[in-house]
This record gives structure tokens, sequence and C-alpha cells, in this order.
């Protein structure tokens, strides 16, 4: 028994070792193109101060509802870095907490939309030439051939314009992207011998569908998950920037950028905050979409 | 000696890491000899055919090396220089006719092209006329059938012999002095591959061609050539001429190829080789067989073996024999 | 059928729509394989010997004719429907170890896979047997934990092997098995596939163009030509006298390394013309348009199977 044992040791140590080895190989490979490194760093960094916005941001109370007219309109200095608006609310701080706002959009979003789409895109690609294929396929060409931003809006303005419910209505549009990139590389791997060999070794369609095809496609699904992380941000500023996003008092970017814009030009620093924010972040998961995408090419 | 190659380093780079290919290949053809190269899969036998002609792929370098064609370096000549003789001298003849011909135009196009630059570079341009004519000739030569049906073909219309004819063709146009064939019939039928050898063959006789003939089939090497290079992983093994070669193979890597090749009279192969082809980023710093040879010594692990003349016709490069 | 029979096939047919027309890939193809024999199925490509074994497979279902397995099971279902006995008893072998094993999936994992579905092992104890499989193959453990793209393209093809092996079948096509590979590494794989046979008592359907692959491994043959069978005979005899003009056009068609390999080249015989489209085969005698010997009745009638000794049959007028 004592052999059996220690075999089973041997090869879980052997397990670790090669994850740990390929971990290190992505690292080498992520690390050789300098810009994703500055892309995940920058993420990490905004990241940091969206989780800890309480205690990074000069003045945590200015995020919500605060006034302090004799504070208003204060142009960017020592005290205020990127100086006050209307309400004398430091801008600096609120950015802070719009990145909070900007994560949760994200997160919220891609939750949604990826597991979705790329669950329904496996089905339809595997089943192709079936009945779920054409219901799947159908069904996000009709969510695709909708102008993605007249759905949003109009979803938005039926429920009650808050940041939760325009990110559904941006999940909505979104997840059919999914299907299509998922389905079509299903379409091409499935007649791949290796997923034959499966078949007709007796491998259940669950295993077929996630273990054989899906870690073939993960790299293209992860690049375009990094690089959707901006558009998510973009599309929600540009809904809240209409008036049916997040509603003041609400620190979110888009409705700063929004909201600060009627102060243009002369309090261009209200709203030069707010929109250098949104670019830092789509920068950053840009960034970071091109190193990953690095890493997967170089297979 | 038409062609001599001594020392070439071809390296590619990559976005991660630099590919050391070829490792000091040597080689030599003389005017009217017809020359193999025995390389598997990933030898860089491609990739030395491809520098002779200059036409490595963009991130190919060749940090040392020399390559001597007709008493010109051709590592050294000018783009005039290099595209006559590309387009006058020396024909390749490449593996895939689907990939080398363009599946956009006709072959009538295609052949146009190649006859017109030729004889513009003789000075003459050409007649519609002439070149028809010559179009015609030329597949008359390889034996198409119906000529000017192929003429008016796209490359998808026509069969996979009936393609490679079309590459011959045109290897032909341009090699007045030296054709170079990459594994001419890799993707062929037996029976259709037997007509293209035997065409190759044949018209190398009648045009007094040099040939170097690039294979990993063994039979194929034995049946076309007088003389014969082997090559593994960048390095050149092994020099003989053809009969010699294949009778008393000198270096364990060829001897081993050899008894690894099935044959018609008898049953039973030898063990074949353990390990694969290695790591160009990494490669062995002594002899590159070293890791898969079973006569290995410790002096392969380091130091790469020298060129050892065994006979007057025979030369092998491997420490067993120092 | 008699006891010994494996595997019976009758009069199988197997037709794909193309824009083209209708390709007979198979058309009317009738052999038996015995238990523990290895039956080369060779022909150049359209020759539809490929299609044969996917046909066995269950890749596709035929378009006529019957299957027969041990004499109880009904091939003509689909991979899908059959029974899972029947999976673990039949196994393939790719021709391309390069696509038929999953470049992002580890070597252990692979073959792994039929273990668990057919239960081969306790779960504890897969990887003792994927270790124990992996030598039996001839590669060491240290495999398990490599992905296929590290390894080179013979021992890839000991793993997909391997794999075959793991649910202990008793039938293994191996579909251009050894094609793909370098002539040091094929080697390396028949010489596996030949001990594997000897020891389990396998049996293979083979599957190839390669007569001097056949040569080595399979006790009898069968020459495929545009969907149909030619000539079918024991390796020896087939080598010695071989009788259909295809075949003696094949066999003088390899260029050989010997002096010896030579000899045993039918003499008087050249290769010549291209393969006819399997849309629109030539009517008759299928190759009827490049035999040197074509008399009239080889273009109106299908000969007839000429049965020139007890196991040696060839279909050719010019023995009738």
């Amino acid at each position: 028994m004592s052999g059996t044992t220690t075999s089973e040791v041997k090869f879980s140590e052997l397990e670790k070792k090669i994850k740990r080895e390929n971990w290190r190989r992505i690292w080498f490979r992520f690390k050789k193109s300098k810009l994703s490194v500055i892309g995940l760093s920058m993420i990490l960094i905004l990241l940091f101060m969206a989780v800890f916005a309480e205690y990074i941001a000069p003045y945590p109370s200015h995020a919500g509802l605060y006034i302090a007219f004799k504070n208003a309109y204060k142009p960017p200095s020592l005290e205020h870095i990127l100086g006050t608006d209307m309400y004398g609310r430091d801008v600096f701080s609120r950015i802070i907490f719009g990145f909070r706002y900007a994560f949760m959009m994200i997160g919220l979003v891609l939750s949604i939309v990826v597991p979705t789409g790329v669950i329904l895109g496996l089905i339809a690609g595997y089943y192709r030439g079936t009945f779920i294929e054409t219901v799947i396929v159908r069904l996000s060409d009709i969510f695709i051939s909708l102008p993605p931003l007249v759905l949003a809006l109009s979803i938005a303005s039926i429920l009650e314009p808050n940041i939760f419910n325009s990110m559904l209505a941006v999940s909505l549009m979104w997840w059919p992207w999914y299907v299509k990139l998922t389905y079509s590389m299903t379409v091409s791997l499935r007649n791949e011998p290796f997923i034959l060999a499966a078949e007709s070794q007796g491998a259940s369609t669950l295993h077929i569908l996630f273990r054989e095809l899906l870690p073939n496609e993960l790299g293209t699904i992860l690049t375009k998950v990094t690089l959707d992380a901006g558009w998510v941000i973009l599309i929600g500023a540009a809904i809240s920037f209409v008036g049916l996003g997040a509603q003041p008092p609400t620190p979110d970017l888009g409705t700063m950028v929004s909201e600060y814009s009627k102060y243009l030009p002369e309090y261009w620093w209200m709203s030069l905050g707010p929109a250098a924010g949104i670019v830092l972040i789509i920068l950053a998961f840009n960034l970071l979409g091109d190193g990953i995408r690095d890493v997967f090419a170089g297979e | 000696m038409l062609l001599e190659i001594n020392d070439l380093h071809v390296y590619y780079k990559s976005y991660w890491y630099i590919l050391k290919v070829l490792n000091g290949v040597w080689l030599r053809v003389d005017k009217g000899e017809r020359v193999g190269i025995i390389g598997e899969s990933g030898s860089g036998k491609t990739t030395l055919l491809k520098s002779i002609l200059k036409i490595l792929p963009q991130n190919g370098i060749i940090p040392r090396g020399e390559i001597r064609y007709d008493g010109k370096n051709i590592l050294k000549l000018g783009d005039n220089e290099l595209t006559k003789i590309r387009r006058k001298e020396i024909g390749i003849i490449f593996q895939d006719p689907m990939a080398a011909l363009n599946p956009v135009f006709t072959i009538r196009e295609q052949l146009y092209d190649i006859i017109k630059h030729k004889m513009m570079i003789e000075g003459h341009n050409p007649s519609s006329r002439e070149l028809h004519e010559q179009a015609v000739k030329i597949l008359n030569d390889v034996r198409l059938p119906d000529p000017e049906r192929v003429l008016e073909s796209y490359p998808f219309q026509l069969s996979g012999g009936m393609r490679q004819r079309v590459m011959i063709a045109m290897a032909l146009i341009s090699a007045e002095k030296l054709l170079l064939a990459d594994e001419p019939t890799t993707n062929l039928d037996v029976t259709i591959q037997d007509q293209i050898l035997k065409l190759i063959h044949k018209l190398v006789i009648e045009k007094n061609l040099s040939t170097i003939l690039v294979s990993h089939a063994l039979g194929m090497v034995y049946q076309m050539t007088d003389r014969v290079f082997v090559l593994y992983a960048g390095d050149i093994m092994e020099e003989a001429g053809t009969n010699e070669l294949f009778n008393h193979p000198k270096h364990p890597y060829t001897q081993l190829l050899i008894s690894s090749t099935p044959r018609l009279s008898s049953v039973g192969v030898g063990e074949g080789i353990k390990g694969k082809i290695p790591d160009y980023r990494n490669p062995p710093p002594g002899c590159r067989f070293a890791p898969r040879c079973p006569y290995v010594m410790d002096k392969c692990i380091n130091m790469k073996p020298g060129k050892i003349q065994v006979n007057k016709d025979h030369v092998v490069s491997c420490h067993l024999y120092d | 059928m008699n006891n010994d029979t494996i595997l019976s096939v009758s009069d199988l047919r197997k037709y794909f729509t193309t824009a083209e027309g209708v390709v007979r890939a198979v058309d009317g193809v009738s052999f038996n394989v015995k238990h523990g024999e290895t039956l080369a199925l060779v022909g150049e490509s359209g020759s539809g010997k490929t299609t044969t074994g996917h046909v066995i497979m269950g890749f596709y279902p035929p378009d006529g004719g019957k299957i027969i397995y041990k004499g109880a099971y009904e091939l003509s279902i689909p991979m899908k429907k059959r029974p899972l006995e029947l999976k673990r008893d039949i196994q393939i072998v790719f021709q391309d170890p390069g696509t038929s094993l999953n470049p992002k999936r580890l070597v252990k994992d692979i073959i792994s896979l039929p273990l668990l579905v057919h239960r081969i092992v306790d779960k504890s104890r897969v990887y003792e047997k994927v270790a124990e499989l992996l030598e039996y193959v001839g590669l060491s453990e240290e495999y398990m934990f490599r992905y296929p793209h590290e390894l080179g393209g013979g021992e890839k093809q000991l793993v997909a092997i391997a794999r075959a092996l793991a649910p202990n079948p008793s039938f293994i096509i191996l579909d251009e098995s050894t094609s793909a590979l370098d002539v040091s590494s094929q080697a390396r794989v028949l010489n596996t596939l030949v001990k594997i046979q000897n020891e389990l008592k396998l049996t293979y359907l083979l599957i190839t163009h390669d007569l001097g692959v056949v040569r080595n491994i399979s006790q009898r043959v069968m020459i495929m030509y545009l969907g149909k069978i030619y000539e079918e005979a024991p390796t020896e005899d087939f080598f010695k006298s071989p009788m259909h003009p295809y075949t003696q056009m094949l066999l003088s068609s390899i260029p050989t390394l010997s002096e010896e390999d030579e000899k045993i080249k039918p003499r008087g015989i050249e290769s010549v013309g291209e393969i006819p489209s399997a849309v629109k085969p030539p009517s008759g005698c299928r190759f009827h348009t490049r035999c040197p010997f074509t008399k009239q009745i080889c273009m109106e009638k299908d000969p007839p199977d000429i049965v020139v000794n007890n196991n040696h049959i060839v279909r050719c007028w010019l023995y009738a």
C-alpha cells in the first residue's frame, strides 16, 4: 500500500511543478512586452485605489452628497489637485470613488455576458446543423442587429434609471458577441481529430465542451474580455452621459463628465478629471489585452 | 564547381527568441551533378534551399557563412544581380504547388509573367505570340496533355499531379544552370510521384542541369542522385557518393535512418531513433545529434565534430572517427 | 462467416454529395477481418480506404451494406448511438498525432480519459495506470506531465497508441498511423505496434498507402482503387506475385533503397495517367483508363472475383 501513496505523492508533486512552469512561461511571455506590463500595473493600481477609496481619497465624504459652497469652483491647487466642483466637492476624491463604480460595472457586465455567451456559443457550435444551433444563432443575430446604444437606452428608460439597470441593459446587447466568437471557434474545432477521438472514446458532451473545446478557445476569449472591459466603461459612460445610467450624486465617471460638462469651458478641470479617468481605465485594459493576446499567439 | 557553401549559419529572430537553425552547413555541387540532401522534418533543409536563392523570410539572418555560386558570393550580390540569377539561372520546385501558385491568376498569367521577366533580362521584350509559343512549349516539355486548356485553368482546377507539373515548368523556365527541388512529390500519390520523378530525371539529363534534391524519402534520393549530404538539425552529418553512402553509412544517424526504412524484400525495421529534433532556441553545444545518439561520448556533448575524410569520396562529421 | 472472423463487411457503400456531384467513395466493398491478424487496406488518394475505416468507426453511416462485429454488433449505427462497450472495444489511431491529441491537455489527461470513461481502473490508481501504459509503448512516465507540442512526432503517435490501448480494446483501426512521421520515428512506432499485437493478440485494420509499412506489419493485403477492392492476398504471396495490373503499377512506382528491393518490383509496367475522379468513375473495371492490358470487356463489365489459389483473390479480366 505504501507504494501507492509514494507514487501518488510523486505524481501530485509533478503536477504542481508543471503548473508552476506554465505560469512561469506565461509570465515570461507577458513581461516581454513592456506596454502590457504597464497596463497590468495600471489596472492593479486603479483596482487598489477603488477598493481602498475611503482611505486613499483625500476627502472621502465628498463622494456623495456634500455641499460646501465656499469651496466651489476652485481650480487645481495643492489642496485639491484636480480642483473642486460646483458644490465644493474635491474632484480627485470623486474620481477615485468613480473607479470603484467602473470596476463594478465591468465585473457585473462581464460576469453576466461572458459565461452566457461562451456556453451558448459552445453549445451552438457543437450541435452544428441541428435545431439548437439555429435557435441560438438566430437569437443572437436578432440582438446583434439592434443598434446597441439605442437598445440599452430604451431598456434603461423603461426600468428605473440607475447604474445597475443600465448595466443589465448593456449585458443584454453584449452576450451575442461572445456567442459569435465562441461559436465560430467551436465550429472550426469540432471536426478536429482530437474531438473525434474523445467522442469515439465515449467522452460525455460536457467533457467535450468544457475540457476539450474550451481550453483551446480560452486565449481568444480572454483577450476579448480585456479589450471589452474598456468598452463597458465607455458605453456605461455614454448611457450615464445622457442621463439614463447612474444618477447624481453617484460618483460614476460618466455621470460626472455629463454633470460637469455644463460648466465647460470656464471650469474645465471639473470634466477633465473624470474624462481622464475614463481614458486611463480603457487604456490600461487595452494594453493588458494586447499582452494577453501575445501570450496566447506565441503558442 | 557551380555552387559551394561553407560554414553557413542561418538564424531566425522571433519576438521571443532566436532560433539557431543552420549551424555551419557545407555543400558542394559540381556542374551537371545531381546532389541529394537527406533531411527529416525540421532539419533545416528548406532554410538551406531558401538561403541559396536568398529568399529567406524577413526574420531570417545569416550571421556567418559563404555561398559561392558560379564564382560569385551570393550573400554579397546586389538586388539586380540576384534577380538575374533567380530569373534565369536557378529554378526552384516547392513542395506544395498549391501554396506556390497564386490562386487568383490563371496558369497563363503566371507562366507569361515568368517567361516575360526572363526574356526581358535577356534584353528582349516578347510579343504575346512569342509568350504563347513559349508557354505551350514548356507545358509540352513537362508532358501536360492539352496545354491550351491548362493555360486557361486556375490552380484549383488542376489535379495535384498536374499542378506539380506546372510548378516544374515554371522552375525550368528560370533554371538554366541549377534546379532546386524541395520535396517535389510529398503530397502526391505513389504512382503519380513515380511519373513526376521520372519526368524531372529526364528533363535534368536533357538540359544538363545541376540539381539539388531535398527529401526525407531515402528511396527517392537513392534513385535520383549522384552524391548525398545528410542534414540533421542544421548540421551536415555526412557526405558521400550515393552508392557509397547507402552501402557504407558511417554516421550513426545515417545508419539508423537507413536501417529504419521499411523494405519490400524483407520484414523488420531497425529500432528507429528515440527523442526528437533539438530545440533550436537552445541547441546542443557539441554534436547536435548527441542527445539521441546511441554511441554518445563525453566529447560529443561539448565539442562539435569536424569534417573527417574517411576515404576519397566520403566525409563524416562524427567523433567516432577522430 | 466463421468463428475466427472478428469483423465482416459486405457490400459496403458510402456516397458523398458534393458540389461536383455524388462521390462514390466506397462502392461495394466486402471483406472479413480475422481475430488477431493485421489486414492492410492499401490505396491511393480517392480510393476510399479511409472512408471505409471511418464508416466502421461510425463517424458517418453507410449508404448500403452490412458491417457485423464479433458476430453480434451491427456497426451501421453511428458512433454516438453505439453502446459504451462497443466504443471501448474498437479504437482508432489517426494519421496525424499533431491534430489527434488535444494541444491544451497534458499527456496524462489525454490517456486517462478512456480509463475513466470506461472505468478501467479506480480513480485513485489512474496515474499509475497511465504511467504503466506509457512505459508499455516505450515512453518514460515523465511524459505524463508534458503537452503534445513538447513531444516529437513519433512520441506523439506513441501517446495516441497508448490512449487507444488504455480501454483494453480488441480491434484497432490504424488510419495512416505512420504516414505523417519521419522514417526514424516511424520505425519506433511500427516496432511498438508489432510488439503490442504479438503480446495482446489484437486485431489491426491498417489503412495505408505505404507498401513498405504493409510488408512489415500485416499478414494480409487488400488493394483498393476508386472505391473497390481489386486484389486480396496474404502478404508474402502478394509481394511474390502481385497479379492486378494496378497492384503491379503501384509496386513498380516505389523508389527503393537496394538491389534486393528492386528485384521485388514487377517489370514491364510503368505508371501512366491520373487517378480519375470518383464522381464519374470509369465504367467496367475502374482501372481500365490506365491499364496497359485493357480489353474491350474491361470497359464494359465489372471483373468478377477470381480465386487464384486458396487465399489470393484478384478482380481482373486478364485472369478470367
